[in-house]
């Protein structure tokens, strides 16, 4: 985890800082490298989403039988159809402005998705979910190999992250990825005005171009400062956006807010990072009441999610844009003694977008405890996964980025199956 | 005055926050093994630190009704804040930041399930601060408390530990369904960890949650005090509570020893269980290698991974002392590793050692530590709201291009405020745009600067001037290059 990240940011900070140079006419080079305007956004739900409460199998007895406090009562659900297991789906009550996407062709459902041996802790579950790499999870992630095999040097833009950290997906030996939080904020200040002010910046940004080449951790600093003044004016602009609709006040909201001006700006990014906390419910999960910790996730979920779609039709481009959601495990089939569940395994990702061919994919595990149950795996306590998540990837790195996903994921994940692109 | 005593500076900036020029003179004249002596025995200090806050001489707090750092989390940060600038234990307030990052809770959980008053209460009261009766003190105090203390010790206190119980959920741990997220992260994350590496097998198993859940069921909360009984009330108060009608007694048995020579299934019975167990979690094999090398890249270097040799002598420290931080830590202060030059600015600076270290360092004299709160929030560390039970991600994790503009930008707003008082402090340097730079390099410490960049600064204080050291020329330029080092990649190390 931690050493290995210090150790892995070590070894690539020499090329990660030369990707930094600046091209002139930054939105020439984003064109001449980037054949279309199509951008993905990565929705990752942190803590260990419980999918059950989300994508709910409400036909199936077990489901009830093991949770008999947290369960979403059948007729409350928003069914969007059966799946070829026979077992009835619904979303989580709370999700109509999902419902609305799903009626309308643009979200695809994968359940049980995972892996093999799915890992129980929070911080190697989402290091193996952002390397695709289970036996080298302290790599680089699947995203930061994608911007690797782009033509170099890489514009600063080409990937945003809405969150501080940077997050594992978007690791890379050599390219680096600015954290833009608030366009609004995302700005350089001096003690002095005027004429001092405009000497200050010019100032800062010489001197963080100046990267020594044989002090590695001071050469990443200054690189990071470096990509800070070359983003500086182009996320200024996106600052300005007024989006078509509302979007919900909050960080999952403002994220997608922005996300949603840089792709209307037009600024050359093609990957997007953002997050949205509060899934890890050990207690007091609570999906059936509207102030109940799971509802209100649901509601943040629902209401930034729909906001974005619209605005992205109403500009014209929904068909450009694909949102790719995860979260680093499902959680326990059964609830434990605080009305919340514990960590477990397989889980549900989802897909929307204009160019989506939306539906049901894979089947629901069966829930009841019954010897032998292939759908269910530790004493049937956590859902055996059916769909390896790296297939997912492997579609959209195949269809919509239209690279090679045999090479960015170092595998044949291809799943013919999965054609919701 | 100059700075010549590097390894005093290095020392003051790795046991502490970096020393204000005065603080350093006076640690220089008592010489390396006086001053180490001075911050690890910290005893002999006073801590009057909260008595000086509001009082001239010091940065200030800003209050809006009163000053209730047991009530307030915005309060309870200042008071931080202000103990890190002004501390005379700058090594406890160190390592209370060390435990809190490595047992990391974060405030807004507790205010979701408790508001805002208890979470804060169930973090940073303090005896100082209206304590109510039957009321445990803040997780931060028993960091203090117990910073250079037994990592045993320590840990059974965080086991029984309001906030703990509520963030990781002990509280709702009980005999039938039991609750995994504490036992989990005390394996995980507080003491052995998962793996040293990703080829390596795992420490602990599945199985091994699951039954030291089992362990702990029963360690709940209980109300200790309470008088109105609403959230509001201001002697409501939460404690530990053991209640053995809630443990399960049923056997619990580890892949890992739980006793020396080879016992793998609990003895004891009742709580007892609970100490056998993090008695053999702070016993594994993997935990003093583990906090070693996270101690090795908090304090001495994050540039390469600890020497192995580092890690075999300071582990057999930690077993053979018991596990007595203090041994621990003067051995690591002691080490040839800590006091090597090459050791000098190897460590990327959290935001709290930033912008304390700015502060410091710049001056304070009519600058309030609530003016660091937003910008410390937008350089990605905020107190008592570590993003999750990990901690921050720390080293270079810190610098994304967002928390770098943060940096400049708190940067900016210091210099601005301080910029009578930091030309006041030029005066005598005001000959020439290269005494101007000393100056500021020199009241600073920034790690050292290249010609190239060397010559930006001084470029900046010629930029649109032909120097005459007039008051105006001095308050702006003086300011603008201050401003200009602190928000330098070359400042951004410890």
């Amino acid at each position: 985890m931690t050493p290995n990240r210090r150790q892995f940011v070590k070894g690539g900070v020499a090329a990660f800082t030369v990707s930094f140079a600046a091209p002139a006419f930054l939105s020439d080079i984003a064109r001449a490298q980037g054949a279309t305007a199509r951008n993905l956004v990565v929705l990752y739900l942190n803590g260990g989403n419980d999918a059950l409460s989300m994508v709910v199998p409400y036909t199936n007895s077990g489901y009830y039988e093991r949770r008999p406090t947290i369960a979403i009562p059948a007729g409350n659900v928003l069914q969007i159809g059966t799946d070829a297991s026979g077992t009835g789906v619904g979303l989580h009550p709370r999700l109509t402005g999902l419902k609305q996407i799903f009626d309308e062709g643009r979200l695809a459902v994968i359940q049980r998705s995972g892996y093999p041996n799915s890992s129980r802790s929070h911080f190697l579950g989402t290091d193996i979910w952002s390397t695709a790499d289970p036996s080298n999870p302290s790599g680089p992630g699947w995203l930061g190999r994608y911007l690797e095999l782009m033509p170099q040097p890489l514009d600063p833009l080409t990937a945003w992250n809405t969150v501080r950290e940077t997050p594992r997906t978007l690791h890379s030996r050599f390219v680096g990825v600015p954290a833009i939080p608030d366009p609004r904020t995302y700005a350089f200040s001096s003690p002095n005005g005027g004429a001092e002010a405009t000497y200050s910046r010019q100032a800062a940004t010489r001197i963080a171009s100046h990267i020594p080449v044989d002090r590695p951790h001071l050469s990443f600093v200054a690189g990071t400062a470096q990509a800070a003044f070359q983003t500086l004016d182009r996320v200024a602009s996106v600052a300005q956006y007024q989006p078509t609709v509302a979007y919900p006040n909050n960080g999952l909201g403002s994220a997608l807010r922005a996300v949603a001006g840089s792709i209307v700006r037009g600024i050359g990014t093609k990957v997007f990072w953002v997050q949205t906390g509060g899934f890890d419910t050990h207690a007091s999960q609570n999906p059936n009441q509207d102030t109940g910790a799971y509802y209100r996730l649901m509601a943040t979920l629902n209401d930034s999610l729909l906001a974005f779609y619209q605005d992205m039709r109403n500009q014209a481009l929904l068909q450009d844009t694909l949102v790719l959601q995860f979260s680093e495990f499902g959680r326990r089939v059964y609830e434990n003694g605080s009305n919340g569940t514990d960590h477990g395994a397989g889980s549900t990702m989802m897909l929307l977008g204009g160019a989506i061919q939306g539906g049901l994919f894979g089947t629901a595990p069966d829930l009841r405890n019954t010897p032998g149950n292939p759908t269910l795996e530790s004493s049937n306590g956590d859902i055996r996964y059916q769909t390896d998540f790296r297939s997912v990837y492997a579609r959209v790195l195949d269809q919509w980025l239209g690279t090679s996903s045999t090479t960015v994921l170092g595998g044949d994940f291809r799943s013919p199956g999965l054609t919701f692109l | 005055m100059a700075r010549r005593e590097q390894r005093i500076e290095h020392l003051l900036r790795r046991a502490g926050f970096g020393g204000s020029p005065d603080e350093v003179a006076e640690l220089s004249e008592l010489g390396y093994h006086a001053a180490l002596d001075l911050l690890v025995f910290f005893d002999q200090t006073p801590d009057d630190a909260d008595q000086r806050i509001g009082t001239p001489g010091h940065a200030g707090v800003t209050t809006r009704t009163q000053f209730l750092p047991d009530l307030s989390i915005t309060d309870a940060r200042q008071r931080w804040l202000f103990r890190l600038v002004h501390t005379r234990r700058p090594l406890q307030e160190k390592m209370a930041l060390f435990w809190h990052h490595h047992f990391a809770t974060a405030y807004s959980k507790i205010a979701d399930i408790y508001g805002g008053a208890v979470a804060t209460r169930m973090l940073g009261a303090s005896a100082g601060y209206n304590l109510p009766t039957g009321s445990p003190r803040g997780q931060i105090e028993v960091f203090r408390d117990k910073a250079l203390g037994n990592f045993y010790d320590l840990l059974v206190s965080m086991a029984r530990d309001p906030a703990m119980l509520v963030w990781l959920d002990g509280r709702l741990n009980v005999r039938g369904t039991p609750q995994e997220n504490f036992a989990r992260e005390v394996m995980e994350l507080f003491t052995m960890g998962i793996r040293p590496s990703d080829s390596a097998p795992n420490n602990f198993t599945e199985d091994d949650v699951k039954a030291a859940a089992r362990v702990f069921t029963g360690w709940n909360l209980a109300v200790g005090a309470r008088g109105t009984n609403n959230a509001n009330d201001p002697t409501l108060a939460y404690s530990y509570l053991y209640r053995a009608d809630r443990h399960d007694t049923t056997s619990k048995t580890f892949s890992f020893d739980i006793y020396p020579g080879g016992g793998r299934t609990i003895a004891a019975s009742g709580e007892q269980e609970g100490l056998d167990f993090l008695l053999a979690c702070c016993r594994h094999p993997a935990t003093g290698p583990r906090l070693v090398r996270k101690l090795y890249a908090f304090f001495v270097s994050e540039l390469q991974p600890a020497p192995q040799a580092f890690v075999d002598r300071v582990s057999r420290t930690f077993y053979d002392s018991n596990f007595d931080m203090q041994r621990v830590l003067l051995q690591l202060f002691l080490s040839p590793e800590f006091q090597d030059d090459s050791a000098y600015f190897a460590r990327y600076a959290w935001p709290v050692e930033f912008v304390v270290k700015a502060i410091k360092e710049t001056g304070w004299a009519g600058f309030s530590v609530d003016g660091a709160l937003s910008p410390l929030l937008a350089m990605g560390q905020q107190l008592f709201e570590p993003p999750d039970v990990n901690g921050w991600d720390t080293g270079p994790g810190w610098f994304s291009t967002g928390g770098m503009l943060a940096r400049m930008n708190f940067a900016a707003t210091l210099t601005g405020n301080q910029r009578f008082n930091l030309r006041e402090a030029a005066r005598p340097s005001k000959a020439s745009p290269q005494s101007v730079l000393s100056f500021a390099l020199e009241r600073l410490s920034p790690s050292p600067f290249e010609n190239a960049p060397y010559d930006e600064l001084l470029a900046y204080l010629r930029a649109g001037t032909s120097w005459t050291g007039s008051d105006a020329e001095l308050l702006a330029k003086t300011a603008g290059v201050t401003h200009l080092v602190l928000a330098s990649p070359q400042y951004q190390f410890v």
